[in-house]
């Protein structure tokens, strides 16, 4: 797994080449720095120190008030837009919505995207190695909510010096932390979105995130969670929780439209022994083998158990409303027809708890048929709004510069 | 919404209030009120395109059928509840202006008046239902299911003891302006009433 050590944080290289589509960040290149501690979690154990990894794209305005920070949800990573080479055969993971032009505006923005702690893609996590060992973390790592995450992200934001959010966004898990930011650090965002997110999961939720976690756990490569240290990998096991997540994250009519019952291999004629294989068996397998080699099955455990834990409201007597009141900025919310791993309904929920905290919020249920991955992928009416609102949020930042420099001028002639 | 229906709504609402308008459509309404009378509040709407003009606007909005009803607004917890030409599309306009009065301590509700003499006069002379600028559809494909006259809602609200604070017809022809004043069941195009329990 890659580790990077460096500390300083330098600009990042965000020349296009001729390749790359015109509005595209172009090619990024990941920092990170290393946070000093003692950073002490919700659990309660503390980290000596951490490193997060991140990427920035766009320019931070004088007065520092254009940042927008990108919240991750379970498998994702740091690397939200843009290439990391002119190779590159796929952009970063939300590239569609982030880019001179797209809804999280280069040219008005300065979108930061980390690697959450705990994270396997170059951020501290399971796969680090524990300074008391002088071995891999693997499951000693500590168990981390999303609250821990929200104020290493508040460390990265001192670190960038932004004392403010002009916004925080997230999808699903990463929903939750927008929430949580909203919470925890009221005043240093003016706006918070939400997308296919919900404040607690449910049941049914829970027991598909149970069943990935137990295909990784009892693949017998999985080593009690030691396999780095057995130089072993649960491959199989991680391979078959992705499959079981991403059928949750895709619709019955989504995946039906797209396969269908149609075969890749063999045939149901009398008298031919040949194997019969869906195109929809196939899929999944890619989807599985793919993820498998590129994520490590005890960050996948935490981050699950993190999404678990999540409870907007537990600490405020169980009550949304006594929660969000404590936020100040404006929220917007969007969420999928077809989305029933975060279904509309918890989406509502949260539009309900804002408007009884007499908090500004809008909400959009919007019509598609891609299941959970909806907030991922292109929708023009989701393209539409989520613009029109980051939209305002540049305005506003414009409007409030105008007053103060009127202010300025008036302050002047006053005195 | 005509201009002069939403100058009166203006009117009628309070300073610094709370304000829930149910079909906000493109949010003008409440785009003004919070502009012009710092009025905080928000939107139900299920049109996708009038949702954009909302966020385009910055007014907070909120997608939501109100066929559903209001189950999720504590009562009482709006001072008004806005409803503009919509009273006539619901399957139980009863039910609903019952549900805005739980909800907000008043409500402002407007509607097309079906006693207007031009609507007399279609039904009367061509014996076909009417069609209008104002109601451009035929009657096996409109959204208005449920027509009224001011002498049909006065009824309504003597039956459910809802107390009117305030009524005003307003017309858009200068003609139908004046004579709406002495007979504003013939001459007034859309009615707009300010209600209270």
């Amino acid at each position: 797994m890659r580790k990077i050590l460096t500390t300083e944080a330098h600009t990042p290289n965000s020349g296009k080449s001729a390749g790359l589509p015109a509005n595209s960040v172009g090619i990024v290149e990941p920092q990170s720095h290393t946070f000093p501690g003692p950073f002490k979690l919700a659990c309660g154990r503390v980290l000596d120190e951490y490193t997060l990894v991140y990427e920035t794209y766009g320019t931070l305005n004088a007065d520092k008030s254009n940042g927008v920070l990108i919240c991750h949800a379970l498998s994702g990573h740091h690397h939200a837009a843009g290439f990391h080479s002119e190779n590159d055969k796929r952009p970063g993971w939300w590239d569609h919505y982030i880019g001179p032009g797209k809804p999280i505006d280069t040219n008005k923005f300065f979108v930061v995207s980390l690697n959450n702690l705990g994270g396997c893609h170059g951020s501290t996590g399971p796969t680090s190695i524990n300074p008391e060992t002088g071995k891999p973390w693997g499951p000693d790592f500590p168990p981390l909510r999303a609250r821990d995450w929200v104020h290493s992200q508040a460390q990265l934001a001192d670190h960038l010096s932004i004392g403010q959010w002009a916004a925080v966004v997230g999808g699903s898990l990463g929903g939750m932390q927008a929430m949580r930011w909203a919470l925890e650090y009221p005043d240093r965002l003016r706006h918070c979105v939400v997308i296919a997110s919900a404040m607690k999961l449910s049941a049914q939720n829970i027991a598909f995130n149970e069943t990935a976690r137990q295909a990784i756990t009892s693949d017998p490569d999985f080593r009690d969670g030691r396999y780095l240290e057995a130089e072993t990998l649960p491959r199989h096991g991680l391979a078959v929780a992705r499959m079981i997540g991403h059928i949750t994250y895709l619709s019955d009519d989504g995946l039906g439209k797209k396969f269908g019952r149609e075969l890749r291999s063999g045939t149901f004629q009398q008298g031919v022994e040949e194997l019969v294989e869906f195109q929809v068996q196939s899929y999944l397998r890619y989807q599985g083998d793919t993820f498998s080699s590129s994520f490590d099955p005890n960050t996948y455990i935490l981050m699950t158990r993190a999404l678990d834990y999540f409870d907007l409201a537990r600490e405020y007597d169980d009550d949304p409303v006594k929660a969000f009141s404590h936020a100040r900025c404006k929220f917007l919310l969007v969420s999928f027809t077809s989305d029933w791993r975060f279904a509309p309904d918890r989406s509502r929920e949260i539009a309900d708890a804002l408007m009884h905290a007499n908090i500004p919020v809008s909400y959009a249920e919007v019509a598609s048929p891609m299941g959970h991955d909806a907030f991922l992928l292109p929708n023009p009416r989701y393209e539409n709004l989520f613009a029109a609102y980051m939209n305002n949020v540049a305005g506003e930042q414009d409007a409030e510069q105008r007053n103060e420099m009127s202010d300025g001028k008036n302050s002047e002639v006053s005195s | 919404m005509m201009r002069k229906d939403l100058d009166i709504i203006h009117n009628w609402i309070a300073p610094e209030t709370r304000v829930l308008d149910l079909g906000c459509g493109d949010g003008a309404l409440l785009a003004r009120l919070e502009k012009e009378k710092k009025v905080g509040g928000y939107g139900l709407e299920i049109d996708p395109g009038q949702i954009q003009k909302c966020i385009e606007r910055g007014v907070s909005v909120v997608e939501q059928n109100l066929d559903n009803g209001l189950k999720n607004f504590a009562d009482q917890s709006f001072d008004t509840v806005v409803m503009t030409q919509a009273l006539q599309t619901l399957r139980f306009p009863h039910l609903v202006v019952e549900e805005m009065l739980r909800v907000g301590r008043e409500c402002i509700i407007t509607f097309p008046n079906f006693g207007q003499w031009k609507a007399r006069w279609h039904l009367a002379v061509s014996g076909r239902m009417p069609v209008s600028d104002l109601l451009p559809f035929e009657w096996y494909n409109t959204p208005n299911i449920h027509f009224c006259t001011f002498k049909d809602f006065e009824v309504l609200c003597r039956e459910h003891s809802w107390q009117i604070l305030h009524r005003q017809v307003v017309s858009e022809s200068p003609v139908s302006g004046v004579l709406k004043d002495f007979l504003p069941n013939l001459f007034g195009e859309t009615a707009i009433y300010h209600l209270t329990r």
